[in-house]
């Protein structure tokens, strides 16, 4: 059964290592949905947050193969279950279309939305949140004729109380010690 | 971490660090071809020509092949060193190759200066982009400072773990400047773990399966080469009496004439082994990866069979073949281990089943394939005479193609580290090249390399590189003037369409002259014997062109798509 999946994997910062992890997809056919990379909490170590759609099985292979990579520290994946995910939207509109209608106020209120800019010609209006719900209120904007759409890539955080990233370090320093 | 330190810095180029890295790295034998963008690294090594044995070579792939041949016998990282652009791309067939076959090398290229990088300048290729699927790393080093931490980095990684090919691609102007010296040998890198933590419950659960066994088989695959885990190996299987098959590439991990030894598995592998796959209760898998070509049809492969697999690499584990315990490491830690949990047992009934089917095997193919009733010359009646006559004592090197599968299938080896093929890329052209490497490597042993007449034409020209280097390879050159592993699907699956397989062969003779290389050709039986002792005793390079049968057919055979143990013994139609 084909689902999403959330690849986190973290990293020493060298060149060409993006490359080298898109590989691993491209070589399998496999879509990469999104991918967010920027540095983690811990200095010099990298995240990439990569969602994917596939089976369980072929996930698997693949964060193995993520890890075997040399610059890669830890790599691993999680059901949509796991995380807490969150992506972040923007829309551009005709500010003349927004202010001729009288369900502005509501849209924005209802998708918790907020306007980042607003200028007599366009407005930017900003939304985090799930794909699905910064895909709705694309399709409500819509009718307001949305000049540009925008979307990050996903950021996740686990649900576990563990920390795979923390554990494997501290396991470092120990082997590092002897 | 510091294990080999230099004492004084000093101040030196870019170039010379590198030649002093490689000294520091007890590098032996280094696998070349010059070229302008590494000039400055050629230039350095003429001051220490008399530390290294360069072997120039007259094709880049010809370098890397040779150093592969070198890497497998010896164990050690070979060393190859090319110029930019072609120089660098020439090396991508053996690359992978390396790769997909776990070979130990460091490869080093040239690179225009790096003001030039992305410029289209003159002999400027992507080497690293190129190279990233088929390396376990790779690096572009762009200030001479940083070459020794490469190049430390790079002979770490290529012989730890799981081996493999790296590259180091070093731009011109890292060469020119320069840099205060000092080396450091490297043994951790924190986000590489070369072996995986031990595992006792993985020990304690995969020895309580093998205490149930009733039909346990084993796989041995390189993993027991690489590990150097041959006695560790020989003392699992003897004390619960365990029979056992090799892959393509764990050939020579147990000598051939071990009792336990039941042959090898695989698409042209031994009846036996292929069969009992498919019956054995515990399949236990010793440093090998289910490759297809051992496995078949993956969804009628061993499912009745509880399976245990030792792997160093957990990347591995569960990739082809779903695992009931792994045991992650390496084979020579784990192998002990796991022996100290076993019982002693004995399978006799069991192990009479494997003899039965060699039986089967020798009454309808060995016997015909080793001593031919009819005319024509036969590729085993060849490779059986030459083991024979080197007391399975010869180190066995070859190209790809039907006379790679009869080397495999009738080569005896009494010594470990005494096979180089190409088992996962299936090169052609290897052969020549990884013979002569293999030579350089081991001097002292015989080294046999078995070519077709195709890939014998695909990589001649390092016949150059074996007359200037005087290595004395045998290199026996099957001839059925066919592609025949080719022609022989196309006989057995496309209705013999032999379609542009045959060829018209240059004279070998004549090209063996040309090459200032000793040469016989036979077309007879009756000259085969003493034309081998004339090869054998000859002291230097010998070619033996000995001319076969052209339509032979290597059996047995699994079909593609069949399952393991329906491996067909002969062709019935
Ligand atoms: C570089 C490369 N090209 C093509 C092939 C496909 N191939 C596999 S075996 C073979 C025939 C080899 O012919 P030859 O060298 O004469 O050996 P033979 O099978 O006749 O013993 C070919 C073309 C290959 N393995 N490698
Ligand atoms: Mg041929």
């Amino acid at each position: 059964m084909e689902q999403d999946f959330t690849i986190t994997a973290f990293s020493e910062n060298h060149i060409g290592l993006l490359n080298r992890i898109t590989i691993i997809f491209t070589r399998r056919h496999l879509n990469i949905e999104s991918l967010t990379v920027g540095e983690s909490a811990i200095e010099g170590v990298h995240k990439f947050t990569i969602v994917v759609h596939t089976t369980q099985e072929l996930v698997e292979k693949v964060v193995k193969q993520i890890e075997k990579l040399m610059e890669v520290l830890k790599c691993f994946y999680l059901t949509e279950d796991e995380v807490i995910h969150q992506e972040i939207a923007l829309y551009k509109v005709k500010t003349e279309a927004l202010t001729l209608s009288n369900k502005f106020e509501s849209l924005i209120r209802n998708h918790n939305a907020r306007i980042l800019e607003l200028t007599p010609t366009y407005t930017v209006i900003e939304k985090t949140g799930h794909k699905d719900e910064t895909t709705r209120l694309f399709h409500e904007l819509d009718e307001f004729g949305v000049l540009q759409f925008t979307r990050s890539g996903r950021i996740a955080i686990t649900k576990s109380d563990k920390e795979h990233l923390t554990a494997y370090l501290k396991e470092i320093d120990k082997l590092m010690e002897n | 971490m510091t294990e080999k330190k230099t004492k004084a810095k000093m101040r030196i180029t870019g170039s010379e660090a590198v030649i002093r890295s490689l000294m520091h790295e007890n590098v032996d034998t280094i696998f070349g071809f010059p070229g302008g963008a590494i000039m400055p690294v050629y230039d350095a090594l003429y001051d220490f020509r008399d530390k290294f044995n360069h072997v120039l070579v007259r094709h880049e792939q010809g370098a890397i092949h040779a150093a592969q041949g070198y890497a497998r016998v010896t164990g050690k990282v070979g060393t190859v060193i090319v110029t930019s652009g072609p120089g660098a791309t020439n090396l991508t067939t053996g690359l992978a190759d390396a790769m997909i076959d776990s070979t130990p090398l460091v490869c080093i290229s040239g690179q225009v200066s790096a003001a030039l990088l992305g410029s289209d300048a003159f002999q400027e290729t992507d080497v690293v982009g190129i190279t990233m699927p088929i390396t376990k790393w790779n690096i572009q080093v762009n200030a001479p400072e940083e070459i020794p931490d490469a190049i430390a980095k790079a002979y770490y990684i290529a012989s730890s773990g799981r081996p493999g090919p790296v590259l180091i691609d070093i731009a011109k102007n890292a060469q020119f400047g320069e840099l205060d010296y000092e080396y450091t040998r490297c043994n951790f890198i924190r986000s590489y773990r070369p072996e995986p933590p031990l595992e006792p419950s993985a020990i304690d659960a995969a020895a309580n399966i093998i205490n149930q066994a009733k039909k346990p088989f084993a796989l041995i695959g390189q993993g027991i080469l690489l590990g150097s885990a041959e006695k560790e190996l020989q003392a699992f299987l003897e004390k619960a009496d365990i029979p056992a098959a090799w892959t393509l590439l764990g050939l020579s991990a147990l000598p051939t004439s071990h009792p336990l030894n039941m042959g090898m598995l695989g698409m042209h592998g031994n009846y036996a082994p292929n069969i009992k796959t498919n019956e054995c209760d515990v399949l236990i898998a010793i440093g090998m990866r289910f490759d297809d070509r051992v496995t078949s049809d993956l969804k009628k492969y061993a499912r009745q069979a509880k399976m245990i697999h030792l792997e160093i690499d957990p990347a591995e584990v569960n990739k082809n073949v779903k695992a009931d315990v792994a045991v992650l490491g390496n084979v020579k830690d784990t192998l002990p281990l796991l022996t100290k949990k076993i019982k002693s047992a004995k399978h006799a009934e069991w192990i009479g089943e494997f003899r039965e089917c060699s039986k089967v095997e020798f009454e309808k193919v060995i016997k015909h394939a080793v001593h031919p009733e009819k005319k024509g010359l036969t590729m085993g009646e060849v490779i059986n005479l030459l083991t024979e006559k080197t007391n399975g004592e010869a180190i066995l090197v070859t190209d790809v193609g039907q006379h790679q599968m009869m080397g495999a299938r009738y080569f005896k080896f009494n010594q470990s580290r005494s096979i180089v093929t190409s088992g996962g890329l299936g090169t052609m052209g290897f052969g020549i090249p990884a013979a002569l490497g293999a030579k350089i490597g081991r001097p002292d042993r015989t080294v046999i390399g078995i070519v077709g007449d195709g890939g014998f034409q695909m990589t001649m020209q390092e016949l150059g590189t074996v007359y200037q280097t005087g290595a004395a390879v045998k290199i026996v050159l099957l001839n059925n003037n066919y592609l025949g592993m080719v022609r022989q699907w196309q006989e057995l699956f496309f209705d013999k369409r032999y379609s542009f397989t045959e060829l018209t062969n240059p004279d070998f003779m004549k090209l063996a002259e040309g090459f200032r290389i000793e040469a016989t050709k036979v077309t007879e039986r009756s000259e085969l014997n003493a034309s081998i002792n004339k090869m054998l005793e000859h002291n230097g390079p010998f070619l033996l062109e000995v001319v076969v049968e052209k339509e032979g057919n290597v059996f047995p055979m699994v079909p593609t798509g069949a399952a393991v143990s329906e491996m067909i013994l002969e062709n019935k139609s």
